[in-house]
């Protein structure tokens, strides 16, 4: 047909070059339907409001918490002009540190120290007081006075934030230096925070004379209220992740605990060095190194124990599911219908109701992953066992053999390493399951990361644990990937 | 199984030969039997020590282990459907236990939804939004991460190690994440799945890609194409079916990993559901738990059903 008949067909039957109706607006209707239905989402969800509430600015804040820590001094600046630099008692860097970025100047004067009126803690004068013990408390309060000490305070403090910018503390007088910014601040009890020029973009108040937020980025931030500037400086790292501030070895360098290790005079008289070590590394209140590492491996073990024992009952019970070895329709099905239920019961429940059964622990743990996956394996393992050829199994059976070993040499060796290397890619998919399960109750690092999740605190122990369970995962999947591959050829099934 | 021996004559180099494969025999077995020993024991430490940082142990709480059973069996033949409708129980004492008068929707006066109900309409919601997030997002990063598509490893790889990344991140704590920032609701979960999707489906559909024919795509080519319409012409009309039956696939699992977000504050039927077993309403756990695996079948037996339409009885079957 050359072209000008072509186009003369085309001309006399137009509606035969017509694509149809639905091919032409095929794509239009669908993106149209995704909309409308994103529409309704967003109404449904109401994800306007959501995210109009969401506070953005502590999401960035919570990131920086997953590889940094902040130290956070307080410079007092009390009204007599004389300063006090303090730091939380769980501060990371130590009860009483000095660091270098923070400088300052001591001096030692003589001044009134005002102690505030404090309530004795009224005792009863015998256990059957009848008259309320806040009356009798309030007559035995000590009056306020005044004392005079000797003491040294701080004069003058300078924090370097970060290379460029800083933070210079004179009594009532802050001046900031951000790049080639200057910004300076009086402080003032009657008068509050007032600045001496318009804010820049990095200093917010909400209204006049009340707290100043400074902002540095990834360096921290600072508060300057009228009795004190309050600095958050931010590091990067894990702070204390081998020793905490309470043990022996805290703010030594590798090189001096290697040498305490294992030629140095004992710290303490009662004990090796090594053994102390080793507690204050395991036990470090803020890591928590071997409960983290226990909880992991609790969840590897419900995964492996789960698995192993899902795939020991489904094994037996596919021959009965399987069609072509048990030859009784009336069993196949309830055995298939028996799986369908296991498997169509989410993981989730099992977890929830064996949580119950067991307390929160592994076991739950091991129970819901054994319930679900003898259904899954099972369903699995029963397909297998139908599509395998039958010539063998005839071989076998016409030589005279046993039922049992018709099975163990005719069926067997074909199924076998499906049913290894389905088995493995189970237990390593349930090490992911386990994780998640775990988070409602069922045991293992899940709660634990859960937990840590929900004070909104700790998040670079969220960190630690995420690391290390991506590290199980990946070290997992190869190990299955490898066994898979020699068992079934280097392409999986699955 | 042997139950007669036949040792037939054997030359001297046959004997060699048999004794060969004796050894070779025993060693097998010495091999299978040292692998049995060491998983025997890695089990037995295992239970151990599962057991041991149970909270309860596994020989006292067995006799137990049936009391939620006994719990939740109904006390007459209807109390499930009763509750499963919320209609108005002859048990009711005014405690939330037997009628759940606080979150039901009102349509008009006296008709009205179970809290439940909306609150599962809540989760097929988050794993249908979250699939189709999943799936526009996968789709994209899919063409730049397939070697027919984009042969420059300077995109490919990238894309490729940022989709196991993805995939790799625990979706609690993706959920977690968000729920710090965005407070406790479904919005965080939609997030969460959407992210975990986007890698996983991500993967799944570069490999389509990579066998899809590439004969289309050379034609194309030939006639000038740019590569956004060798991709819309070329490739999408091949490899759409598989697509969309992995996107079936896909929303099945989502169903369930939406659930479990729930349960931990992602709202929708999982908390509901973790609630009513943690505060005891028997009914209501029997109900919420019918609803659920009745959903769970149907939107396996409907996405199935789909996915034999789209792909024929080589449809991808549903493991997981």
């Amino acid at each position: 047909m050359s072209l000008s008949e072509f186009e003369a067909v085309a001309a006399r039957h137009p509606q035969l070059l017509m694509p149809s109706f639905w091919s032409r607006f095929r794509v239009a209707a669908v993106g149209g339907a995704i909309a409308l239905y994103f529409v309704f989402c967003w109404w449904f969800f109401s994800v306007g409001q959501v995210l109009g509430t969401a506070n953005w600015g502590i999401a960035a804040g919570y990131l920086a918490d997953w590889i940094s820590y902040e130290v956070r001094p307080d410079i007092v600046v009390r009204a007599d002009g004389t300063m006090q630099i303090e730091f939380s008692r769980y501060d990371p860097i130590g009860p009483n540190p000095c660091p270098d970025w923070l400088e300052a100047e001591h001096e030692t004067v003589t001044r009134t120290v005002e102690i505030p009126a404090t309530e004795m803690q009224a005792k009863p004068k015998s256990s059957f007081s009848f008259v309320a013990p806040s009356n009798a408390g309030k007559q035995e309060a000590a009056e306020a006075r005044t004392e005079t000490r000797t003491e040294e305070v701080v004069t003058h403090a300078v924090a370097s934030m970060n290379s460029t910018d800083r933070i210079d503390v004179l009594p009532g007088h802050v001046e900031i230096h951000r790049g080639n910014e200057t910004l300076g601040v009086t402080l003032s009890r009657n008068d509050g925070v007032r600045a001496d020029r318009d804010l820049p973009a990095w200093a917010t108040q909400r209204a006049s004379g009340e707290k100043i937020v400074l902002a540095f980025g990834f360096s921290g931030w600072a508060e300057i209220r009228d009795d004190a500037v309050k600095i958050h400086k931010r590091f990067v790292g894990w702070e204390n992740f081998f020793f905490d501030i309470d043990s022996p070895f805290f703010g030594k360098s590798a090189a001096e605990v290697f040498g305490l290790l294992f030629s140095g005079a004992r710290l303490d008289p009662n004990r090796s060095n090594v053994s102390l070590a080793l507690e204050g590394f395991l036990y470090n209140p803020s890591w928590q190194h071997l409960d983290v590492w226990t909880k992991l491996l609790q969840t590897i073990v419900m995964a492996f124990v789960g698995t192993f024992f899902a795939t020991i009952i489904a094994f037996p019970l596919s021959f009965v599911a399987a069609r072509n070895i048990t030859r009784n329709g009336v069993v196949n099905q309830i055995t298939k219908r028996f799986f369908d239920f296991q498997r169509s019961v989410d993981m989730f429940i099992w977890a929830l109701f064996f949580t119950r059964a067991f307390g929160p622990g592994p076991l739950a743990g091991i129970s819901a992953i054994f319930f679900t996956d003898t259904g899954t394996l099972g369903k699995l393992y029963s397909e297998a066992l139908e599509n395998i050829d039958d010539k063998q199994r005839e071989g076998v059976k016409s030589v005279g053999a046993a039922p049992l070993a018709v099975q163990r040499f005719g069926v067997l060796p074909q199924v076998l390493p499906v049913f290894t290397s389905q088995a493995l890619y189970f237990w390593e998919s349930n090490t992911r399951s386990a994780t998640i399960i775990g988070a409602v109750g069922a045991g293992g690092i899940g709660l634990k990361l859960w937990e840590a999740m929900r004070t909104n605190q700790d998040w670079e122990n969220v960190g630690y644990m995420v690391l290390l369970i991506l590290i199980v995962v990946f070290v997992f999947d190869s190990i299955s990937n490898a066994v898979r591959s020699r068992l079934i050829g280097r392409r999986s099934t699955l | 199984m042997s139950s007669f021996t036949y040792k037939p004559e054997l030359s001297e180099r046959g004997a060699l030969i048999e004794n060969h494969w004796q050894d070779l025999a025993r060693g097998r077995r010495l091999y299978t039997m040292l692998s049995l020993a060491v998983l025997a024991l890695a089990l037995t430490g295992s239970l151990w020590f599962a057991n041991e940082t149970n909270s309860g142990k596994f020989f006292e709480r067995l006799p137990h282990f049936f009391d939620f059973v006994g719990d939740l069996m109904p006390r007459d033949g209807i109390e499930v459907w009763r509750a499963l409708l919320d209609l108005p129980s002859p048990y009711f004492d005014g405690s939330l236990k037997y009628d759940y008068p606080e979150g039901r929707y009102y349509v008009t006066d006296s008709l009205y939804v179970p809290e439940y109900v909306y609150k599962m309409t809540e989760t097929l919601n988050i794993a249908l939004l979250s699939t189709i997030i999943g799936f526009a997002l996968g789709f994209l990063l899919s063409f730049l991460a397939a070697k027919n598509m984009t042969a420059s490893p300077w995109i490919r790889v990238p894309v490729r190690r940022f989709m196991e990344l993805l995939r790799a991140f625990p979706e609690i704590v993706l959920a977690g994440f968000f729920l710090a920032i965005l407070s406790l609701g479904p919005i965080p979960a939609i997030i969460a799945v959407s992210i975990h999707t986007i890698g996983a489906l991500g993967k799944l559909f570069f490999e389509v890609i990579e066998n899809a024919d590439m004969k289309p795509d050379e034609g194309l080519k030939a006639v000038g194409a740019s590569w956004v319409e060798r991709a819309w012409f070329g490739m999408v009309p091949q490899v759409m079916p598989n697509f969309v039956s992995y996107f079936l696939l896909r929303f099945e699992i989502n169903v369930r990993a939406s659930t479990i977000i729930g349960a931990v504050g992602g709202g929708g039927i999982g908390e509901q559901l973790r609630l009513s077993i943690s505060r005891g309403h028997e009914a209501k756990t029997l109900a919420i738990v019918l609803l659920l695996f009745v959903t769970i079948i149907a939107v396996d037996q409907l996405s199935a059903w789909l996915r034999r339409k789209l792909v024929g009885d080589q449809a991808f079957q549903a493991v997981m």
